[in-house]
């Protein structure tokens, strides 16, 4: 049995370097399944995304052979979400925002090269929690971001349980708490 | 929080921070000059008993960092990195197990090593925390069989309706990954997934959505069982919104069309998904309105009016969205979006190039003939200041629009010499070029404009490869014309400044001239005399050749222009070889040309080939099918070649090549069968791939025993076969004219075979007989059918004969789906669909597929056939045939009976 194509996918996420070098990135379809046309893909991606004159900072779109390319560029770095053809390209962009802004959540707004690599773990486990095997795991970016540090592991509430001014002060004193160190 | 990683300072590795002092400047990683054995080794830590959770987090991310940049693991080492790393499911520390669970995944265990751990992520399975729970539910989802997952099912079908979001979504996932192999046991947990389908949670709610409709893709009244389900109770997630609408538009492309007036089931909901809050799902649903097969304008409209909205949106991914989609419904109904042009061409100038283009390219096929000048003068400007490749599909789209209105050749033409003065590189202006030189081949007014245009570009052209393609159309095309004398200048300016690949084009096409205008041959003769001194030897010797050649035509009559052999057909291999034998038997007698063997002319024809591949590219056609049908064009373009067959009238079709010899055997032989009207002429293509012996007067003995309504007409040999070149040879028979005579050919190739003898290179005197059995060539009635679309398919079932009409009913079996019978069938019978109607809607349990085609005699065809599958798969066929008479329609059954 296939999988049912009415759900939506996600070919690929990358996060490149300001030279298109790869820092962290994620294939779900065997047709980059080899290191030399991951990284023949990934040139590509870049060069036709890094000469946009698009407003940096905006989550800008492209199309070419065969796949739909939504991209933010921030500071130093480019987030890309991969997509095919007939994906709902907004639906992509969701998952782009949400890639985006968990990482500036979870890096404290320092979203750049040198600390993206010092954090690498976050990085990678976000990854983790947004796209599970081609298919959307979370998108909103609050939620990705406490996943990923394992918010309430340790306190043994689960997040459901807890009231809304709970996780807030929680989120508020974790915040506090990063800030101090 | 025990953990400290997130502290942004504390660099991963403190090995390296000396690294980065010393080279700052231009490497700050901290996983600058990380080697995999020394990462290896680093990852003994985690056998050791005090483990330090923070040195492994490091640990671990190195090992990732190596995974991500393309770097593997052999065997023994992963499985060394995993086991160490199974330890340190004993440390408590979340950070460090969560930084486990996703190198688990990474490093891939194998089946007998999964064992290990299943123990460890049970427990965690059942762990108070969520976050344990969801991560190992993933983490065991993805590795474990089918077995284990029996042993499991039932903390996973309790995950489903958990109250924590994460597990709950954890589950699901994995889920529709397990339906590929382990769909049976999935399925056991639908009321636990109807259940989470009214989750609150949005994300859990759109997993158990997807999962269910997954559960019931194939059945297709379970399908709109759900769909209707779903609509009564409100779907909250947008997520989950948009696979309704996607589910929605599935069962209405699998429902019959309604009779027109009515509305479509179901249309009413896309309707109101156009205003829900979530953009993304009012442009699932105005997507799923467009899409809708034989959509009426009525019902574009709503979903029109809010891409149009979407178009002067401030983001950029819904621009694109909206103009992807409206080009879309610009090529099927070009009427519905000619509201948006304005806001469209206001896109012309959008920063996102790709936008700029997709509206461009929809306004070039939505304008209307008044309109083309203005959009031209909008598109001058944009087009300075787009990449290449976005230029090439805009020059398409003039070309395309250039067809569509002849009359406006002029205003376009003039466009894309105008672009074509312009910077480009190489593929932009090959693009040009070739667009003008369809134009001026489907255009006859185009013509002479388009030649002056190609002469201005190639005064100015750095790529020779375009200057010699253009000279040689000059020399082509420009005799032709009612003033060739203008075209000179141009060409001899060529010889004066350019390289001399170029001068020697340049040259030939000048001779071109003196040969087909005599009044010009003076002239031409005093310019050529002028090449004589190039300084390319190349040059000179065209130039010396073409003067003598021309000097002889001064005695003869000008309409023996074929005594300049112009169109050097003979191919250089051949010439080459003949050559080489010439000077090694001493060089005595002066050269005759005659005895190279003319045979296989490919490379003027591969040219023509290729210019009508061009042009049908610009129909749109598969790459592929543009390859065979240059091939067969090429094909028919060596039948012409052959005088002996001119006696048979027109050539109604070419059928691809068969090949008649096993894969690397001696020889190769391909069998290409031409179809006249009382005849039928093999073709064979020989090659010989030993190179250690020669075939002489290679023959194609064809024995007609199962082919008792042809006769034998002529036999043509091949005169020797060389190794590794091409030859033909031929045999031609007679048929009754317009009947749809069919056979069986066996086939024998008879030859004198002549070894060589390696270390002289010499050919014995005598040679042998031998025979080289050939596999069967087979004339069937398909052969005998061109096909041929007709633009209005019902028009023309009307006018057709209805006493014509032949009926049958036909099974065909266990199918894999409606589309694989569609082509099977289609494939079989040689015909061209029609409207489209060869595309099966997916899912779609019954089809209709109009198909067209010609009979010798230009007899036309028509065919009308209904297929149905049931839920086992076996696919049924209703064939309706119209054509010239009950006959022949009853031909068209037989072939689908006989095959």
């Amino acid at each position: 049995m296939t999988v049912d194509p009415t759900i939506p996918r996600v070919s690929s996420m990358l996060l490149l370097d300001a030279d298109g070098k790869r820092i962290a990135v994620k294939y779900f379809t065997p047709e980059w399944s080899t290191v030399p046309a991951q990284s023949a893909f990934e040139k590509s991606v870049f060069a036709k995304t890094s000469r946009t004159t698009a407003a940096r900072g905006e989550v800008d779109i492209t199309l070419f052979d065969e796949v739909v390319v939504v991209f933010k560029f921030v500071g130093d770095l480019m987030f890309y979400i991969v997509g095919t053809q007939e994906e709902n390209e907004l639906i992509l962009s969701q998952v782009l925002t949400g890639f985006v802004e968990s990482i500036s959540l979870l890096l404290r707004g320092a979203v750049e090269k040198k600390t993206v690599l010092e954090n690498l773990d976050l990085v990678l486990l976000a990854m983790d929690e947004i796209i599970d095997g081609g298919l959307l795991l979370e998108t909103d970016a609050t939620t990705i971001a406490s996943r990923v540090t394992m918010r309430g592991a340790e306190e043994n509430i689960p997040i459901a349980e807890q009231t809304l001014s709970q996780a807030y002060a929680n989120v508020k004193e974790q915040i506090a708490r990063s800030l101090l160190k | 929080m025990a953990s400290t990683a997130q502290d942004p300072s504390a660099p991963l590795l403190r090995g390296d921070k000396k690294e980065e002092d010393r080279d700052e400047e231009t490497e700050f990683s901290p996983f600058f000059g990380i080697e995999k054995g020394l990462v290896l080794q680093e990852a003994r830590i985690f056998n050791s008993p005090q483990i330090d959770a923070r040195k492994c987090q490091q640990v671990i991310t190195k090992l990732l960092y190596l995974l991500c940049q393309g770097e593997t693991f052999s065997k023994k080492e992963a499985s060394e990195v995993f086991f160490s790393v199974t330890k340190l499911f004993q440390n408590k520390d979340s950070n460090l197990r969560r930084m486990v669970y996703l190198v688990i995944k990474d490093v891939c265990p194998s089946a007998d090593e999964v064992i290990i751990i299943t123990s460890s992520l049970m427990k965690d399975m059942n762990s108070k925390t969520d976050l344990y729970r969801a991560n190992a539910i993933r983490v065991l989802c993805s590795i474990l069989d089918s077995q284990l997952l029996g042993q499991i099912e039932r903390y996973l079908k309790q995950g489903i309706v958990d109250k924590s979001p994460v597990v709950s979504s954890a589950v699901l996932v994995s889920a529709v990954h397990l339906l590929e192999g382990n769909s049976e046991i999935v399925k056991r947990w639908t009321n636990e997934i109807q259940e989470a389908q009214h989750n609150v949670h949005s994300m859990v709610q759109f997993h158990a959505v997807a999962l269910l409709h997954a559960l019931r893709a194939n059945d297709r009244l379970a399908v709109s069982k759900l769909v209707s389900d779903l609509i009564k109770s409100s779907v909250r997630s947008p997520l989950a919104q948009c696979l309704l609408v996607r589910y929605v538009a599935q069962v209405i492309a699998e429902s019959t069309a309604a009779p027109t007036g009515e509305t479509r089931p179901f249309y009413d909901f896309l309707e109101s998904c156009l205003r829900h809050k979530a953009e993304m799902v009012i442009f699932e649903a105005a997507r799923a309105i467009c899409n809708m097969r034989n959509v009426t304008l009525r019902e574009l409209l709503p979903a029109v009016t809010v891409l149009q909205l979407f178009l002067s949106s401030s983001k950029p991914v819904l621009r694109f969205a909206a103009v992807r989609n409206i080009n879309k419904v610009a090529q099927t109904n070009p009427g519905a979006v000619v509201n948006c042009n304005l806001d469209m061409e206001a896109l012309i100038s959008d920063s996102n190039r790709s936008i700029a283009t997709l509206a461009i390219t929809t306004l070039l096929k939505t304008s209307t003939e008044s309109s083309v000048e203005r959009l031209l003068k909008q598109m001058t400007s944009f087009m300075s200041d787009i990449p290449d490749e976005f230029k090439i599909v805009v020059v398409e789209a003039i070309r395309t629009l250039c067809l569509k209105f002849p009359q406006k050749y002029r205003a376009l033409m003039n466009f894309l010499s105008n672009v074509l003065r312009e910077d480009g590189g190489f593929d932009f202006k090959k693009a040009i070029v070739d667009s003008v030189l369809i134009l001026i081949r489907e255009i006859p007014e185009a013509k002479e404009p388009g030649l002056a245009h190609l002469c201005e570009f190639i005064e100015d052209c750095e790529f020779t490869y375009l200057s010699t393609q253009i000279l040689h159309l000059l020399g082509l095309e420009g005799p032709k014309t009612k003033e060739p004398a203008k075209y000179i200048r141009y060409i001899y300016n060529r010889i004066i400044l350019e390289n001399a690949t170029v001068r020697a084009a340049a040259v030939s096409s000048l001779a071109k001239y003196g040969a087909l205008v005599p009044e010009l041959r003076p002239r031409i003769s005093i310019l050529l005399q002028r090449a004589l001194h190039d300084n390319d030897d190349e040059v000179r010797d065209r130039a010396t050749l073409y003067l003598r050649e021309l000097g002889g035509l001064n005695g003869s009559t000008p309409s023996q222009s074929d005594y300049i052999d112009l169109n050097w057909t003979l191919p250089n291999k051949n010439l080459e070889t003949c050559l080489r034998q010439y000077l090694e038997n001493g060089a005595t007698q002066p050269f005759d040309l005659a005895i190279v063997p003319a045979a296989a002319a490919e490379k003027p024809r591969a040219e023509t080939g290729k210019s009508k591949g061009a042009s049908a590219l610009a129909n749109g056609p598969a790459p592929a099918a543009v390859k065979q049908e240059a091939e067969v064009t090429n094909h028919a373009a060596q039948l012409q070649a052959m005088p002996q067959f001119a006696m048979y009238g027109d050539l109604f079709k070419t059928c691809a090549a068969q090949q008649l010899t096993e894969e690397e055997t001696e020889y190769s032989v391909l069998c290409i069968k031409h179809i006249f009207d009382g005849h039928v002429v093999f073709q064979f293509d020989c090659t010989n791939t030993v190179p250690e012996q020669v075939l002489e007067d290679v023959n194609v003995i064809v024995d007609l025993a199962e082919a008792e309504e042809f006769e034998e007409e002529t036999l043509i040999p091949l005169p020797r076969m060389a190794y590794g070149a091409v030859g033909q040879c031929w045999a031609a028979f007679s048929k009754p004219a317009g009947a749809l005579t069919t056979g069986r050919f066996v086939n024998t190739m008879r030859s004198r075979v002549k070894e060589i003898d390696p270390s002289t290179g010499e050919e014995e005197e005598e040679g042998y007989e031998d025979d080289y059995q050939l596999e069967d060539v087979e004339v069937a009635a398909a052969d005998y059918i061109k096909a041929e679309a007709v633009s209005n398919f019902r028009n023309a079932w009307e006018a057709a004969d209805a006493e014509s009409e032949m009926t049958d009913d036909y099974g065909l079996g266990v199918k894999d789906s409606l589309q694989d019978a569609v082509e099977a069938v289609t494939a079989i019978l040689g015909l061209k669909p029609c409207e489209g109607s060869d595309a099966v809607p997916p899912n779609a349990r019954s089809h209709t597929v109009l198909l067209s085609g010609l009979l010798p005699g230009n007899v036309q065809v028509l065919v009308r056939m209904m297929f149905g599958i049931d839920m086992s798969r076996n696919v049924a066929m209703k064939l309706v045939v119209r054509s010239d008479g009950p006959e022949t329609s009853e031909a068209i059954h037989q072939i689908i009976q006989n095959a």
